[in-house]
C-alpha cells in the first residue's frame, strides 16, 4: 500500500502541474478592471491540489502516513482478476455504443456479466437481457422523450419502426 | 387572520379533484424519476413542463410542485438502496443511508427518510407562509461577498466530511472545484482546461458525470473487489409493524430533523444556494453535535435525517425568492419560473396582490403534496426492499447499465459516458487510498456557484479580501460573520492534522 500510496501521490501531481500548465492559457494575474484572469480560479486551485499531494509523499516518507508502514497488497492477483472482467466489460459497452447502440449493447453486457460472473441460468440471464432494454425504450424514448445512442445509421434505422 | 383566511381559500383550490389527483400523480411520478440514478427534480420538471399546457396554470404549477416533492424524496431511494445519489442533493444521504442498507437496515433508513423529508416539508411550508415576505427580503440583501462567504462555509463543512487525512480531503475539493471550472470561463467566454483539445470538453463537466461515476461505477467495483465477488446483499425484512417501529424509534431523531428542517429552508431561501448546501451543511451539524460523531458514515440514522429534512425544507425555501421576487433559488425553481412566464405569469412581489388564488393554491398543495410524497413513498416501500434481495451478479450489471443511459441522459453526449467511465475507475483507485470521493462531488456542484461569486466580490474590492469580513447589511457584518465561523471550522481540524502529522514523525526508513 505504501508504494500505491507515493505512486498515486506522484501521478496526481503531475496531473496537477498539467493543470496549472492548462490554466496559465488564459491569464493567472489581476486585470485592471476586469478582476481575476480567466485561468487564476483553476491556477490557484490546481496548486492547492500539487501541496496536497506533496504533503500526501512528506508524511508517507516521514512515516505518519496511515500508509507508510503498511505491508498489505493494493491490488491480489484475484483483485486484480475481477476488477480487469468488470472494468472491461463496462468498457466494451461503452465502446460498442458507438457501434450497435445501447439495445444491442446492454444485452450483450448483461448476458455476459450474468452468465460469466453469476453462472446463471440462459432463462433468467435471457429474460433480464430482454426486459432491461425494452424497459429503457418504453422509459427514456416514449415517456421522457430522450433519445438513447443507436449506433451506427444501419442499426439505427431498425428503431425507426418504433419511434 | 388574513393569512390563515387566504390559506384556507387556497386549500379549497388544491382540493379540487382534478389538482388533488395532479398531486397524487406529480408525487409518484416525482419518486420514481428522483428515484432514478442521473435524474432528478430538475430533469422531471423540465421534461413535463411541456404537458401541464392542458391544464389551467394553478393546476400546472401544482403538478410541478408535486413533481419537485416526489423526486426530493426519490432522490433518497436511490442513495440508500443503491448507494448512488439521484441528484446532487441527496449525496449527503449517501453517507449513512447506504451503510444502513448494508447492514440490512433499509427499511429503517427509508423510513426515516421519508419522515424526515415529510417533517422538513411541513416546517417549511409553515415558515413559508408566516415569514416569508421578511426573509425574502433579506435574501435579497445578499450580494456576492455573502454568496462567497456561504460557499466558503459549505467547503469548511466538507472537512469534517472528508477522511482523517485531511490533506486528502482538500485534494477532493480542490480536484472538484477544478473540473467544474472545465469549460467556457463564465466571465471573459474563452475555453479554459480543454484537456488535449477534446471539443466535448467546451460544454464543461457535468457534476452528474462525476457523481455518477463515483457513486455508481466506482461504488460497485468496491463493493465487487472488497468482496472478492462473493457479495453479500444485506436483507431487509418490511412489515407494517416494522415500519411502526421505526417511525416509533424515530423521535430520538426529533431535534435533528427540526435542526435540518429550519437550515434548509434558510438556506434554500438564499439566492445560489439551495439544497445541495442546505443538507451538507445539515449533515455536518448533526455530526459535530452528536454525542457519538465515529458512528456517522458507518450508518448513523441522523446522517439520514439530518440531509433529507434539510433537503426537503430546502426545495420549498427555494420558491420563496421565486413567487415574491421573481428570482429562482434552484435549478428547479428556475423552470418552474420560466412555466409561469409562459402561462403568462408575472412573478414578483405583485403575484401576490393579482393572482391571489394562484400563490395560495400553490402554498396550501405544498401541505398536501408534502402528505401525498410520504404516503406513496411508503407504500412503494417493499418495492424499493425488494430491489436489495436480487442476486448481487444481477443487480450489479442492471446498476451498470443503468449508470450508463444515467449518465448519457442529462447531456445526450458519449463524451459524457466516457467521463463517467474514467471518474468511476480513477475514483474507485483512489478510494483503496482512502482519499475521500464526496467532496470532489460537493465541489464540482458549488464549484460554478462560487467562483463567480469570489471574482465578483473581489472585482467590486479592487482585490481586497477584506470585503469578506467587513461588508455591512443594514448595519449588520453578515459576511464577516459567515466567514469567520467558516474559517474556525477550517483551522481546527487542520492544526490538529499538521500536529499529529509533524510532531508525531519519525524518521524515515
Amino acid at each position: 500500500m505504501r508504494l500505491a500510496e507515493l505512486v498515486m501521490a506522484i501521478a496526481m501531481a503531475i496531473f496537477s502541474i498539467y493543470l496549472m500548465w492548462l490554466s496559465m492559457e488564459l491569464p493567472i494575474g489581476w486585470i485592471s478592471g476586469e478582476g481575476p484572469g480567466g485561468g487564476a480560479w483553476s491556477f490557484w486551485l490546481s496548486l492547492g491540489m500539487l501541496l496536497s499531494c506533496l504533503w500526501v509523499i512528506f508524511t508517507c516518507i516521514r512515516g505518519t502516513n496511515q500508509f507508510s508502514d503498511s505491508e498489505e497488497t493494493y491490488m491480489d492477483g484475484h483483485d486484480l482478476k475481477l476488477f480487469a472482467i468488470t472494468a472491461g466489460s463496462l468498457t466494451v459497452m461503452v465502446g460498442l455504443l458507438h457501434i450497435i447502440g445501447v439495445y444491442f449493447s446492454v444485452p450483450l453486457f448483461l448476458i455476459f456479466y450474468m452468465r460469466v460472473m453469476g453462472s446463471h441460468s440462459w432463462r433468467l440471464t435471457g429474460s433480464v437481457a430482454v426486459t432491461m432494454p425494452v424497459t429503457t425504450f418504453l422509459f427514456f424514448e416514449k415517456a421522457l422523450t430522450i433519445t438513447l445512442p443507436k449506433g451506427v445509421q444501419a442499426v439505427e434505422e431498425l428503431f425507426y419502426p418504433f419511434l | 387572520m388574513e393569512i390563515l383566511d387566504l390559506l384556507l381559500d387556497g386549500f379549497g383550490i388544491a382540493l379540487q379533484p382534478l389538482n388533488l389527483g395532479l398531486i397524487v400523480l406529480g408525487c409518484t411520478v416525482g419518486l420514481f424519476i428522483g428515484a432514478m440514478p442521473g435524474l432528478g427534480s430538475v430533469n422531471g420538471v423540465a421534461i413535463l413542463l411541456p404537458m401541464t399546457f392542458l391544464v389551467p396554470p394553478a393546476s400546472a404549477i401544482i403538478f410541478l410542485a408535486a413533481i419537485y416533492y416526489g423526486a426530493m424524496y426519490g432522490g433518497a431511494i436511490s442513495s440508500i438502496m443503491l448507494g448512488i445519489p439521484g441528484a446532487s442533493t441527496a449525496v449527503a444521504t449517501t453517507f449513512d443511508g447506504r451503510p444502513m442498507a448494508m447492514k440490512g437496515e433499509a427499511d429503517r433508513a427509508l423510513v426515516a427518510a421519508a419522515t424526515a423529508s415529510f417533517v422538513g416539508g411541513t416546517i417549511s411550508v409553515v415558515l413559508f407562509t408566516t415569514i416569508a415576505p421578511p426573509l425574502a427580503e433579506l435574501a435579497l440583501a445578499f450580494g456576492s461577498p455573502e454568496i462567497t462567504a456561504l460557499m466558503l462555509l459549505a467547503f469548511a463543512t466538507f472537512i469534517g466530511l472528508g477522511s482523517d487525512d485531511i490533506a486528502k480531503t482538500f485534494f477532493s475539493i480542490f480536484i472538484g472545484l477544478v473540473l467544474g471550472s472545465v469549460g467556457m470561463d463564465i466571465i471573459t467566454g474563452e475555453p479554459r482546461l480543454i484537456f488535449f483539445d477534446v471539443s466535448g470538453f467546451m460544454g464543461g463537466i457535468n457534476f452528474l458525470v462525476l457523481a455518477i461515476g463515483i457513486y455508481g461505477i466506482g461504488e460497485m467495483l468496491w463493493v465487487i473487489e472488497s468482496s472478492r465477488g462473493n457479495v453479500e446483499v444485506s436483507q431487509a425484512n418490511v412489515t407494517v409493524s416494522r415500519i411502526f417501529q421505526n417511525l416509533k424509534d424515530l423521535m430520538s431523531s426529533w431535534k435533528t430533523m427540526v435542526m435540518g428542517s429550519v437550515l434548509g429552508f434558510v438556506v434554500g431561501v438564499l439566492p445560489a444556494a439551495g439544497a445541495t448546501p442546505g443538507s451538507l451543511m445539515a449533515y455536518g451539524i448533526a455530526k459535530s453535535t452528536t454525542k457519538d460523531p465515529d458512528s456517522f458514515g458507518k450508518g448513523n440514522v441522523d446522517g439520514v435525517v439530518a440531509p433529507e429534512a434539510a433537503n426537503n425544507a430546502a426545495s420549498t425555501g427555494s420558491m420563496l425568492p421565486m413567487l415574491t421576487l421573481g428570482i429562482p433559488g434552484s435549478p428547479t425553481t428556475a423552470i418552474l419560473l420560466g412555466g409561469m412566464v409562459i402561462w403568462g405569469l408575472e412573478p414578483g412581489p405583485m403575484l401576490f396582490v393579482n393572482e391571489k388564488d394562484f400563490v395560495w393554491g400553490l402554498i396550501a398543495s405544498l401541505y398536501v403534496a408534502n402528505f401525498f410524497a410520504l404516503l406513496v413513498n411508503i407504500v412503494f416501500i417493499p418495492a424499493f426492499i425488494w430491489v436489495l434481495k436480487m442476486p448481487f451478479t444481477i443487480l450489479a450489471p442492471i446498476i451498470f447499465v443503468l449508470c450508463v443511459v444515467g449518465g448519457y441522459a442529462p447531456t445526450q453526449k458519449l463524451h459524457d459516458v466516457w467521463l463517467m467511465l474514467g471518474f468511476g475507475v480513477v475514483g474507485f483507485l483512489m478510494r483503496k487510498l482512502n482519499y475521500p470521493m464526496a467532496p470532489a462531488v460537493l465541489a464540482i456542484v458549488l464549484g460554478p456557484l462560487a467562483e463567480p461569486a469570489m471574482r465578483q466580490s473581489l472585482l467590486i474590492s479592487d482585490g481586497s479580501f477584506a470585503i469578506f469580513f467587513t461588508r455591512m447589511i443594514n448595519g449588520m457584518p453578515i459576511v464577516g460573520a459567515i466567514t469567520v465561523t467558516a474559517l474556525i471550522l477550517l483551522s481546527l481540524p487542520l492544526i490538529k492534522y499538521i500536529k499529529r502529522a509533524v510532531g508525531a514523525g519519525k524518521p524515515a526508513g
